[in-house]
């Protein structure tokens, strides 16, 4: 059906009413009734304005041509040049559903840097477009989403997948606004409805109390970041060499709106908190800033990062970056040990769902013991020296 | 200069935890939720009240929602916004990322001049952190996602943007749009005599008329994603509380966790 407007002549009365609210100036009055010039978009302003309901709107149903669209890519992330781990988790996620799919699995890779490509052809994918312009070798914004809008409108892929990190998150919402499509956040499943080629994304919200199954039935490409983290790497097979597609993009600098002066490294002690497989937090419970020392001792010790709840960013012990929870960072390593943290509700949201949680507290009562794997009912200061001097002789005897 | 703040009403994170599922309609229960406003965006207020306070500014906060979000504006305006406006309309209902950032984006078009607009990173509800850059994306201006640090110098915004494990120095022209993180700045309190203030202030509401929208574009009809499903995750397991002396609980969790293969 396509879109249909008409004016019900029993009804409209000729009061013109609708005519200084239409936007396009569509609507005339003719022998006093309203009519409905062929400009008209179809917004239906006029329906709501007219006191009389004597415009009637009928929409066509949403019908996209979604066949036009195959395949299933996934956006390389490079820091510093190098691929983030990321990329190899949505690579093996992306084949499972190209696979499910019965099409090709394609990588896409901005910037000029050539060496990784050698590297990437080992994946288990079919393709990679290599989109070669020095102009990408950093990530800025504007760039990349002309770059990628641009290959999208031309191959037409029906799903892509993004890592959901500062950088994913920032171009992804970007691109998919571009493209006037469905983009879903910080997914953790993903699966295909073989019926219609839906890719069903299941994500969580309100800090992971409520789990939501989204999809975008009307809309093609279907993009999705992804949370990183969740699903496995994808490991290096060599059957199917993938085929490279070098890509010249048209950009200019000026186009980049937002110039990028520099790039600081935070202290280098400070370990990628969502990267790191094993955190080791403290929270208040620690009652004075000079011991984080002991935190670090134990998360050195076991090669993890350093967390942190916000009372004791709060109270300047500890640089903001290490916190966790709701209003800091959201983690999920295998292995998460929580020293002297009560477990407020905005803390747990950002590290319920790590693998393994360990709570050391000396309040029985903490609400950190109704998620912990592992608890102990402890005063730290006794017990986190003790575990220290047991790991380290236990590790002097394997050496 | 103008600066413009949007601002979400969100269930108050102490309460986060009893938001229910009705099984019946796979809705999610608000009644009796107490409401907040999305704690990044009272960062985003509070950076847009000390530009003013160096700069002199004209800061107008707006917000798309059922017309109780009118508290939160009524809020910031106590904090010291001059003017609140909200978006609300039964059209906009239902609607994802693509269509609130539409709306908000109408919104900053009407009310025409802006040079800043500020946002949270993300909602604590949704936490998608998609409709910031989704309304520079309709409005066609720059974006700085995650910033720290502001600072304003002429016609240009310099920010500090964090990302994973550094941060950037970038500039930008105005007009730009920027979502700012919680370490940007500690909000204020409303004082007595704003909040005086705020309750004299006439809330502007504007409905889909007034925005002129494309009906096709907003609320269920203009979202590109749909909701199909929601449901409780699985309840963290209760696990198990180490018993003994400080020693053995220190050589039972040792054992446990090289069983894991964690150490
Ligand atoms: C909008 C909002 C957002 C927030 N966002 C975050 C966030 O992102 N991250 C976050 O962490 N918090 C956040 N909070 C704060 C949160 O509500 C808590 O206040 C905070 O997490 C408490 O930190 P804590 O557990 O270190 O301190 P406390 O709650 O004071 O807990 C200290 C714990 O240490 C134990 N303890 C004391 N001494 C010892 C000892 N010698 N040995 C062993 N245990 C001991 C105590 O029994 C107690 O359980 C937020 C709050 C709000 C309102
Ligand atoms: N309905 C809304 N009205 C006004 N601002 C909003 C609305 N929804 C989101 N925002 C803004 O967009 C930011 C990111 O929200 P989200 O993309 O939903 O995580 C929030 O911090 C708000 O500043």
């Amino acid at each position: 059906m396509r879109n249909e407007i008409k004016v019900i002549w029993e009804k409209c009365t000729g009061c013109g009413r609708c005519i200084p609210k239409c936007p396009l100036s569509a609507i005339v009055l003719e022998n006093k009734k309203a009519k409905i010039l062929p400009n008209c978009s179809f917004c239906g302003i006029c329906v709501k304005a007219c006191p009389f309901e004597a415009i009637e709107l009928k929409r066509q149903e949403k019908i996209v041509d979604l066949s036009e669209y195959r395949g299933v890519w996934v956006l390389a992330e490079q820091r510093g040049g190098k691929i983030v781990p990321v990329t190899l988790e949505l690579l093996s996620v992306g084949r499972d559903l190209a696979d499910k799919l019965g099409v090709k699995l394609s990588l896409l890779l901005l910037g000029d840097e050539k060496k990784n490509v050698e590297q990437l052809r080992r994946y288990p994918l079919d393709r990679i477009y290599l989109v070669q312009d020095s102009l990408l070798n950093y990530y800025r914004t504007n760039l990349y989403t002309q770059a990628i809008v641009d290959l999208v409108k031309k191959e037409k892929p029906e799903i892509i997948l993004v890592g959901a990190t500062s950088i994913g998150r920032d171009l992804a919402p970007r691109v998919a606004t571009r493209l006037q499509t469905g983009l879903t956040a910080d997914c953790t499943s993903l699966q295909i409805d073989k019926e219609n080629r839906n890719l069903i994304q299941i994500r969580p919200a309100f800090g992971g109390n409520i789990m939501a199954t989204i999809v975008s039935p009307y809309h093609r490409p279907q993009i999705a970041t992804v949370r990183p983290k969740i699903m496995k790497k994808a490991s290096p097979k060599n059957e199917r060499k993938a085929e490279v597609i070098l890509i010249k993009p048209k950009l200019s600098l000026e186009k980049a709106a937002v110039n990028i002066l520099d790039l600081i490294k935070e202290e280098s002690e400070v370990k990628d908190l969502q990267e790191a497989e094993i955190i080791v937090s403290g929270g208040r419970g620690l009652g004075k800033a000079e011991n984080f020392s002991l935190i670090r001792k134990l998360a050195d010790l076991l090669g993890g990062a350093v967390g942190a709840s916000r009372a004791v960013v709060d109270a300047g012990w500890i640089p903001s970056y290490h916190q966790v929870g709701q209003t800091g960072k959201t983690v999920q390593p295998k292995l998460y040990i929580a020293c002297g943290i009560s477990g407020a509700i905005q803390h747990q949201v950002g590290m319920r769902t790590s693998e393994t949680i360990v709570a050391i507290n000396k309040d029985p009562e903490a609400p950190i013991f109704n998620i912990a794997t592992y608890g102990i009912v402890e005063d730290l200061h006794k017990f986190i020296p003790l575990l220290i001097d047991k790991l380290e002789k236990a590790q002097r005897s394997l050496t | 200069m103008d600066i413009i703040v949007c601002i979400k009403q969100v269930p108050d994170t102490e309460e986060i935890q009893k938001v229910k599922i009705n099984p019946q309609t796979n809705t999610i229960v608000r009644e009796s939720i107490k409401s907040i406003i999305n704690p990044f965006d009272e960062n985003a207020i509070e950076e847009a009240l000390r530009i003013k306070e160096k700069n002199s500014a004209f800061v107008t906060v707006i917000s798309m929602g059922p017309p109780q979000a009118e508290e939160a504006l009524r809020k910031a305006l106590a904090m010291g916004a001059d003017k609140a406006i909200i978006l609300s309309d039964p059209s906009f209902a239902g609607s994802d990322t693509l269509a609130t950032s539409y709306t908000l984006a109408s919104a900053i078009k009407k009310i025409g001049n802006f040079d800043l607009i500020l946002l949270g990173k993300q909602a604590i509800d949704g936490d998608t952190a998609q409709v910031g850059p989704g309304v520079a994306e309709w409005l066609q201006i720059p974006q700085i996602t995650y910033v720290r640090k502001i600072q304003i110098d002429g016609r240009m915004v310099r920010a500090e943007r964090s990302l994973e494990d550094s941060f950037e120095l970038v500039e930008a022209n105005l007009p730009a749009l920027v979502t700012v993180t919680k370490e940007i700045n500690e909000p204020r309190y409303p004082s007595l005599r704003g909040l005086l203030k705020a309750k004299a202030t006439k809330i502007i509401h504007w409905t889909s008329q007034d925005l002129q929208v494309d009906l096709k574009k907003v609320g269920l009809d203009g979202s590109a994603t749909q909701v199909i499903r929601i449901f409780t995750p699985e309840p963290p397991s209760h696990g198990e509380i180490l018993t003994g002396s400080v020693s053995q609980k220190a050589d039972k969790l040792i054992k446990k966790l090289k069983k894991k293969n964690l150490i």
